[in-house]
């Protein structure tokens, strides 16, 4: 928690490119019922850096998420792979992309196959780093390390399946995951939203050990930009599909110029003031 | 997975139509253990003898005897010598003579008797009787006549070279022989058919045949539907649109008459019953496909599909792994579903005569058949037709219970 609660962002501009989006559309149903999910965004994702994408509910963020982990396809634009256009044209490509961007999703208990053990999750995962013909012993070894990364115990959940933890466990059982795997790019999906707020600090302060130990990239989606603002190297904010603001947190929380991020801001509540809710009555006019 | 099988054995629906099924499979493995030998074996001479027990004359006369004299004997021999329908042709005859027949009760045996041996002659004929109408009476004169006659039946035996007769015995109306004794009998719970087969021996294989008959169109419909429906419904695109519209065009035509077009095609002589089957459930597989299509959709966009591609998994493994096992119970029910329509469709085939072709093994469906085709419905043969029509309703109600079973406990909002 400690390491949580002032804001050490990093400048990571020269960084190398690890993930850029040009023009990315992506478009739902057709005629009139057609709506773009996601309106034309650009981005720039650096090696290592943890980005924050911020935005209400049904803002575009899992699409773009999706996008970005190329579980859907693309309308319009293009992604961009370490500066070099995307090719996921095959199944063969699409798996080697995988293996280097991976996501934790926003809801722990549809993550996982309820007829498959906690072990296989795992062994999943050491097969796909090329583990498969390594002694059992070393597997459990690797899978002990990667549960008490995230403070679980191995031995108390072989055997077990997903549904039989808490939904805090589950996601931490899903940090244990990219643990194992190591990809370059993590995605996380509104990871804690759907968890209790004790284990919500807990998942956070995981998540920055690892970027802190693999120098990973982690793409943060939230709906809390206050969350945002401590944990990030950079935010983006998302309004209707649209990127209105982006840069470091403290240029975006500090001076914001959107209308739409200063009204995400004074949502925010203040301890020691009174609760801003003046920005209810102007969403009440505007609806 | 245990869980939900205890569950599912919990549900009173199920149980029930599980312990029907069972007590009629158990018959069928069991009954042709107790009576073994070929189904369709014609023992019956003449047609569909009536349900009951059947003991050999031949060898009843040869069977030691004992002496019985019971007060009621005679009164029953008449009794059963005078049916209902004589004794109704018996006043119609006093009548059509212009004989006065007020206050005669006409279950009174003995009254009726009488009046007819005071009255009746062989040569009068009463007006505007048939030819055979007087024969008939003159028949149920003669046998009238013979309760009384003699208390004696001799038994006689023809001589090989002679041709004499030769006294060897005599029955008399005390004579009695125990039935565990007699070398023959038979007993017929369900009678014969128009062939003079035993209909209950007929009806537990051809319970077997028509069960496999439904469990192979099951079979064939289920892999069917569900193979084409986790195609077009998991892959998408331009699959699912050539699928769909296959699927579609099986839809259009009427299953059934399918069904009769390609059975009527295939020829009477190539139509086996696995042949019927396979037919059976080549043409009902569209409504399987379509749900299960309709179910993957749903499920293909669940994150943890979306997980298993991101842990590298094949096609082929997330379909099996990570849809089917979502959908087995689904289809579990389907298939049931499915054998039970494949034994009522191979029913109505045969009723049409499209059935397996009927020399080698009978199924419900043919059993119905022969029973039209020999009218047993209007010459009162009711155990040629109605034990099959029974057999057919309990199969298809212990399926259907146990898949309103399997529904509520698969989907608790059904529960009540
Ligand atoms: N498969 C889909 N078909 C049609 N519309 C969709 C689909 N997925 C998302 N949308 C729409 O796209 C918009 C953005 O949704 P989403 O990306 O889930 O938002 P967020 O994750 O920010 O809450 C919503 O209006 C939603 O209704
Ligand atoms: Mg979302």
């Amino acid at each position: 928690m400690s390491e949580i609660k002032t804001q050490n962002a990093k400048d990571f501009t020269d960084a190398p490119l690890c993930l850029s989006g040009r023009g990315v559309t992506k478009a739902f149903g057709i005629g009139e019922k057609r709506k773009l999910a996601v309106d034309h965004v650009d981005f720039d994702f650096h090696e290592g850096e943890f980005v924050s994408i911020v935005g209400e509910s049904g803002s575009g963020k899992t699409t773009l998420s999706k996008m970005l982990l190329g579980l859907l396809n693309v309308t319009e634009g293009q992604i961009l792979f370490r500066g070099k256009p995307r090719d996921i044209s095959s199944g063969r490509k699409k798996r080697e992309y995988w293996k280097g961007i991976q996501a934790i999703f926003q809801d722990p208990f549809s993550s996982y196959n309820v007829f498959h053990k906690i072990d296989s999750v795992l062994l999943d995962c050491i097969n796909m780093r090329g583990g498969k013909h390594l002694p059992k012993e070393k597997k459990i070894e690797m899978m002990t390390e990667a549960c008490s990364f995230v403070n679980l115990k191995f031995a108390e959940l072989t055997n077990k399946y997903p549904f039989e933890l808490s939904g805090g466990q589950m996601q931490r059982l899903m940090i244990a995951r990219i643990f194992l795997l190591r990809p370059n790019i993590l995605l996380a999906d509104e990871p804690t939203s759907m968890i209790d707020a004790c284990s919500r600090a807990t998942i956070l302060d995981m998540l920055l050990k690892l970027r802190d130990e693999t120098g990973m990239t982690v793409i943060f989606i939230t709906h809390d930009i206050g969350l945002a603002y401590y944990i990030s190297d950079s935010v983006y904010i998302m309004e209707h599909g649209k990127f209105v603001e982006a840069g470091a947190p403290d240029k975006v929380m500090l001076t914001p110029e959107a209308p739409y991020t200063k009204r995400l801001i004074s949502d925010v509540p203040k301890i020691h003031e009174p609760w801003d809710l003046s920005t209810v009555d102007l969403l009440q006019q505007e609806a | 997975m245990k869980n939900t099988i205890r569950q599912v054995f919990h549900s009173s629906k199920f149980v029930t139509g599980f312990v029907i099924l069972v007590i009629i499979l158990l018959t069928m493995f069991i009954y042709p253990l107790i009576n073994p030998g070929n189904p369709l074996e014609m023992i019956g001479v003449g047609t569909f003898a009536k349900p009951g027990t059947y003991v050999s004359l031949y060898d009843a006369s040869r069977t030691g005897k004992e002496t019985l004299r019971l007060s009621d004997a005679d009164e029953k021999r008449l009794n059963r010598l005078l049916s209902d329908a004589d004794r109704v042709s018996m006043v119609e005859w006093f009548s059509a003579m212009g004989i006065d027949i007020s206050g005669l009760d006409i279950s009174d045996t003995d009254a009726l008797l009488d009046l007819w041996k005071a009255n009746y002659t062989p040569d009068s004929k009463p007006a505007g009787m048939t030819m055979a109408k007087r024969n008939y009476y003159k028949r149920l004169d003669k046998a009238i006549k013979e309760i009384g006659a003699s208390d004696t039946l001799i038994i006689t035996e023809k001589h090989a070279e002679t041709g004499e007769l030769e006294e060897i015995g005599s029955i008399t109306k005390t004579d009695y022989v125990n039935v565990g004794q007699v070398a023959n009998v038979k007993s017929l719970p369900l009678g014969t058919d128009n062939f003079g087969r035993d209909v209950l021996k007929e009806l537990v294989s051809a319970t077997g045949t028509s069960i496999v008959i439904g469990l192979i169109a099951g079979t064939v419909a289920t892999l069917i539907g569900l193979a084409l429906g986790l195609l077009s419904g998991y892959v998408g695109g331009l699959v699912d649109d050539l699928i769909m519209f296959v699927t579609n065009i099986f839809t259009v035509i009427p299953g059934f008459v399918l069904l009769i077009l390609i059975s009527y095609s295939i020829g009477q002589d190539q139509r086996g019953a696995a042949v019927v089957a396979i037919v059976i459930g080549f043409t009902s597989w569209t409504w399987t496909a379509r749900s299960v299509r309709s179910q993957v959709i749903s499920l293909r966009n669940r994150d943890h599909v979306n997980l298993s591609k991101l842990s590298g998994h094949s096609l082929i493994r997330i379909v099996l792994t990570d849809i089917l096992p979502y959908i087995a119970s689904y289809v579990v029910m389907a298939f049931i579903l499915q054998v039970s329509s494949g034994i009522l469709a191979e029913a109505q085939l045969s009723l049409l005569g499209l059935g397996p072709k009927t020399t080698t093994t009978p199924t419900l469906g043919l059993m119905m058949n022969w029973a039209m085709l020999y009218s047993a419905h209007t010459n009162g043969s009711w155990w040629a037709y109605f034990p099959v029509i029974l057999t057919i309703t309990c199969i298809s109600f212990s399926l259907n219970l146990m898949n309103t079973g399997l529904d509520q406990v698969f989907n608790p909002t059904l529960r009540d």
